[in-house]
């Protein structure tokens, strides 16, 4: 072997440890820009008519993105509600029946889903709902969230449920306890700080999710009326203003981009203090 | 406690639903991707039927005469995540490494949940950035600066548009950077901290460490990581369409505006006219699930085939 | 291995195997347990006396490549049998594991879980069950005031006599302990024991143990178990002091093990 002299060794160690402290910082950097520009765009669109009014016909100045923000929690609350509830009931069948061989199966795509392309699905949900009833709809829009929703809560569900010692069940069940039962009142409630943690992770995400409303929800200047019809969305909205010739609409996309960066980052940083104060509260108690 | 034999039934019927629902649900995901295969490729039959295999090498893209061919928009979606993969590993183990080896102790959870959060940003604020502050000094200094310098490779040279496949490969890039500096963080981490310590104890150095003990180590996590990067670099869409120009032309440079499968759905889907075109768009999709899938598929399950062992080399 | 005649049985083995997939565990056990006494069973780990009492109760039945062979006959029915309701057995036939398994809930309903599954109570006849089970325990005095706390906030030794409460307060016939002090400090360990001496007046107690003065200290019959087979079955006394099997008399002079 070559024998290396420490001199050498060292100056490819201190190349090395800057390369990557520059990358870190280069890294890091531009993230910050990113947050920091949109909360100097967008702050300045953010006034009282940003949430009570309607959007100003094109090119006129003023007006609000309150059907929008109306709009997308409508579509979120619909997918939240499709998604939890089949997700965690799936989630609960790899949780609990782990072995079995349609788990596995059911596991290894469900990973594949959760990162599949949400443009597609948005396809798919064009072609099963906006087609045969013959309109853009919200319920479009809700459906396709709700198809991404579901992989990452079925995901979550099995982890959280998987982390619930053998031992609790075994307990439950020792007592005459049917399945159900135990799984309702001792595994749920076991698990139910994680589960919630992922439910809202999973709302956080697709909050923010613009491809799968283009041809679902599409978008409307008007109040939502119903949830057959078009429905006006922010992140679409940001898509078609920030596209806009008008400086006034590229002001409100950025609005809107803040309104969204805030309440998903909100929803991460809630969470996490939430499993914080589980985990401290777990390390306080019993001996 | 007489009824204890109609509880008993009530029970069994009970755990009946129970494991029939949960059954159920996890069946329901198997059909609805199953459905959602049948259902793209009903679409697209037109246009698979029209054109063959020809769709996938032909470069042209013309709704007016109703010839479609995906090639371009094909290289554009693997070029685009090929820089951004090029460009996010290299600056994602740097900063996987400052945040697991150098950065000061107390300063380490802090900027972890930063990259963290960073990583929960919806994508369309990044295409937001890349169209109103990127694009603009891309066009204006980075690539007059590229072009001068290096204007003799093909890649670099032409018109400095700001908006182009080098703009979206570098949004693109900047959007997974934080996705896959965590998972490289978790698999730095998982270093057993008495293999990096015998390591040291040899005289190697922090680099040296790196490079022979944790990168190895963690190799089969490392790439399964980079691997999921790659699929969402792959179908990701709004980072995309604001900066990538959405042209149908192949070009050898990257100043130039391209297009990809997620771009191209996003700008015209809403405005396919007739059959073939949307046809001819919905087959485009399914090329882009098909090549996620496998992506993703591969990383899956390299990822599982590495999990359950957990020494390592 | 069997009892003499005057001695009523509450649970005769005959011919137990036991299999997890394709590795056999158990190999022929015989036993009987008498009712109302405590009948200790030790070995050393991996022996298989785990195994054996998680057939009493089917606990096995939950994972679906462990399979039981033979007879556990209780009260004259094999409970191995597939037409056995479940439900039913585990009402008669309670179990205390290892480590404390306190259910994220209150103390109050920890102990009032099972007796809800059992049947449906008025407010005061649910309170009165709670506390005499949690007296029979003997943890009452410790817990009567905050009844409302969280089990899982309970010291290792009350958890464990909380899941003692809980396990009797459905006022089973058989009353299974996996290891029940192993994680427990001596203290701990003393009052759990003499719970058990006191609680053989009402219960059919069956206790496995890595240790064997505890199996000597609280046990009427002791069964040792070594490599999945019922070596030596007998009076305690008799059979710690007495060994008929060269390989009881290894392990209880502590020659291997």
């Amino acid at each position: 072997m070559r024998a290396r002299s420490p001199a050498v060794r060292k100056g490819i160690n201190l190349l090395a440890l800057t390369g990557s402290a520059a990358a870190a910082f280069i890294g890091l950097a531009f993230l910050v820009w990113i947050i920091a520009e949109v909360f100097y765009r967008g702050i300045g669109a953010i006034n009282w008519d940003f949430f009570t009014q309607l959007p100003a016909p094109p090119g006129e100045e003023g007006g609000g993105l309150a059907n929008a923000m109306l709009g997308t929690v409508i579509i979120t609350a619909i997918a939240t509600v499709l998604g939890v509830l089949l997700g965690v009931l799936a989630g609960t069948y790899l949780g609990e029946f782990r072995h079995t061989r349609i788990a596995d199966v059911v596991r290894f795509l469900s990973n594949i889903f959760v990162s599949a392309p949400s443009i597609v699905i948005g396809i798919f949900v064009y072609a099963i709902l906006v087609v045969p009833l013959g309109n853009f709809s919200g319920l479009a829009g809700a459906v396709s969230l709700a198809i991404i929703m579901l992989p990452v809560i079925t995901r979550t569900t099995e982890e959280m449920l998987r982390l619930v010692p053998t031992g609790l069940r075994e307990s439950a069940l020792a007592l005459g306890a049917p399945y159900w039962h135990m799984v309702w009142h001792v595994v749920y409630r076991s698990a139910r700080t994680g589960m919630l943690t992922g439910i809202i992770l999973a709302v956080a995400r697709v909050s923010g999710e613009t491809a799968p409303l283009l041809f679902t929800a599409l978008n409307s200047p008007y109040w939502p009326t119903g949830l057959l019809e078009p429905m006006a969305n922010l992140t679409v909205t940001i898509f078609n203003y920030a596209m806009s010739p008008y400086e006034d609409w590229q002001t409100k996309a950025w609005g809107g981009s803040l309104i969204i960066a805030v309440i998903v980052l909100l929803m991460n940083i809630g969470t996490r203090t939430m499993v914080h104060r589980m985990g401290r509260s777990k390390s306080g108690e019993g001996h | 406690m007489d009824n204890s034999g109609q509880a008993g039934n009530a029970s069994q019927w009970r755990d009946a639903l129970f494991k029939i629902s949960t059954l159920g649900s996890a069946i329901f995901i198997l059909g609805l991707l199953a459905f959602m295969v049948l259902v793209l490729v009903i679409y697209a039959w037109p246009s698979i039927t029209k054109f063959g295999f020809k769709f996938l090498v032909s470069t042209e893209w013309n709704p007016v005469v109703g010839e479609f061919g995906a090639l371009t928009t094909i290289v554009g979606t693997l070029v685009s995540a090929a820089l951004a993969i090029m460009i996010a590993v290299p600056l994602a183990i740097g900063v996987a490494f400052f945040l697991t080896e150098l950065a000061p102790l107390p300063l380490r959870p802090v900027f972890g949940t930063a990259i963290e959060l960073l990583a929960a940003v919806p994508s369309i604020i990044y295409g937001m950035w890349g169209l109103f502050t990127l694009a603009p000094l891309m066009g204006d200094y980075v690539e007059p600066w590229l072009e001068e310098h290096f204007g003799f490779i093909p890649l670099f040279s032409g018109p400095p548009m700001g908006i182009g496949m080098l703009t979206a490969g570098i949004v693109l890039a900047i959007m997974i950077l934080p996705f896959i500096s965590s998972v490289l963080r978790d698999v730095f981490k998982m270093t057993p901290q008495v293999l990096k310590e015998s390591a040291y104890g040899l005289g190697a150095t922090t680099s040296e460490v790196l490079w022979h003990v944790v990168i190895p180590y963690g190799r089969r996590g490392a790439v399964g990581g980079i691997f999921l990067g790659l699929g969402r670099a792959l179908g990701e869409t709004m980072a995309v369409t604001f900066v990538i120009g959405n042209a149908h032309e192949l070009s050898w440079s990257l100043f130039s505006p391209a297009n990809t499968i997620a771009s191209t759905l996003a700008n015209e889907f809403t405005e396919a006219s007739d059959d073939l075109y949307l046809s001819a768009l919905v087959e485009l999709g399914l090329v882009l699930f098909l090549i996620t899938f496998v992506v993703l598929g591969v990383a899956e399950w390299w990822l599982q085939k590495s999990a359950p062992k957990g020494k390592g080399a | 291995m069997f009892l003499p005649p005057e001695i009523p049985v509450k649970v005769k083995v005959r011919n137990l195997n036991f299999y997890y997939g394709k590795m056999q565990a158990l190999f022929d056990n015989n036993l009987d347990i008498a009712e109302n006494h405590v009948t200790a069973f030790i070995g050393p780990s991996g022996c298989g006396k785990s195994t054996h009492i998680r057939t009493y109760n089917r606990m096995y039945s939950l994972y679906p490549d462990h399979r039981a062979e033979g007879e556990v006959i209780l009260d004259g029915k094999n409970v191995l049998d597939d037409d056995v309701d479940l439900i039913d057995l585990r009402t008669r036939v309670g179990m205390v594991f290892q480590k404390p398994t306190p259910f994220p809930m209150s103390v109050y309903d920890n102990v009032a879980y099972g007796i809800r599954l059992k049947a449906k109570f008025s407010k005061k006849e649910l309170d009165a069950r709670v506390e005499k089970a949690l007296k029979d325990a003997a943890l009452w005095d410790e817990v009567k005031d905050h009844l409302n706390a969280l089990g899982t906030d309970l010291s290792g030794g009350q958890q464990q006599r909380l899941c003692i409460a809980r396990a009797i307060a459905v006022e089973p016939e058989v009353i299974l302990m996996d290891e029940p002090c192993s994680a427990l400090d001596p203290v701990a360990t003393y009052k759990i024991e003499d719970l058990i001496r006191r609680l053989k007046q009402r219960f059919t107690i069956v206790i496995v143990t890595h240790n064997m003065q505890q199996a000597a200290r609280i046990s009427d019959y002791t069964a040792f178990f070594y490599m999945g087979r019922t070596v030596e079955f007998g009076a305690t006394d008799i059979l710690f002091t007495k060994p008929e099997k060269k390989e009881t008399e290894d392990y209880i002079t502590g020659r291997f093990g």
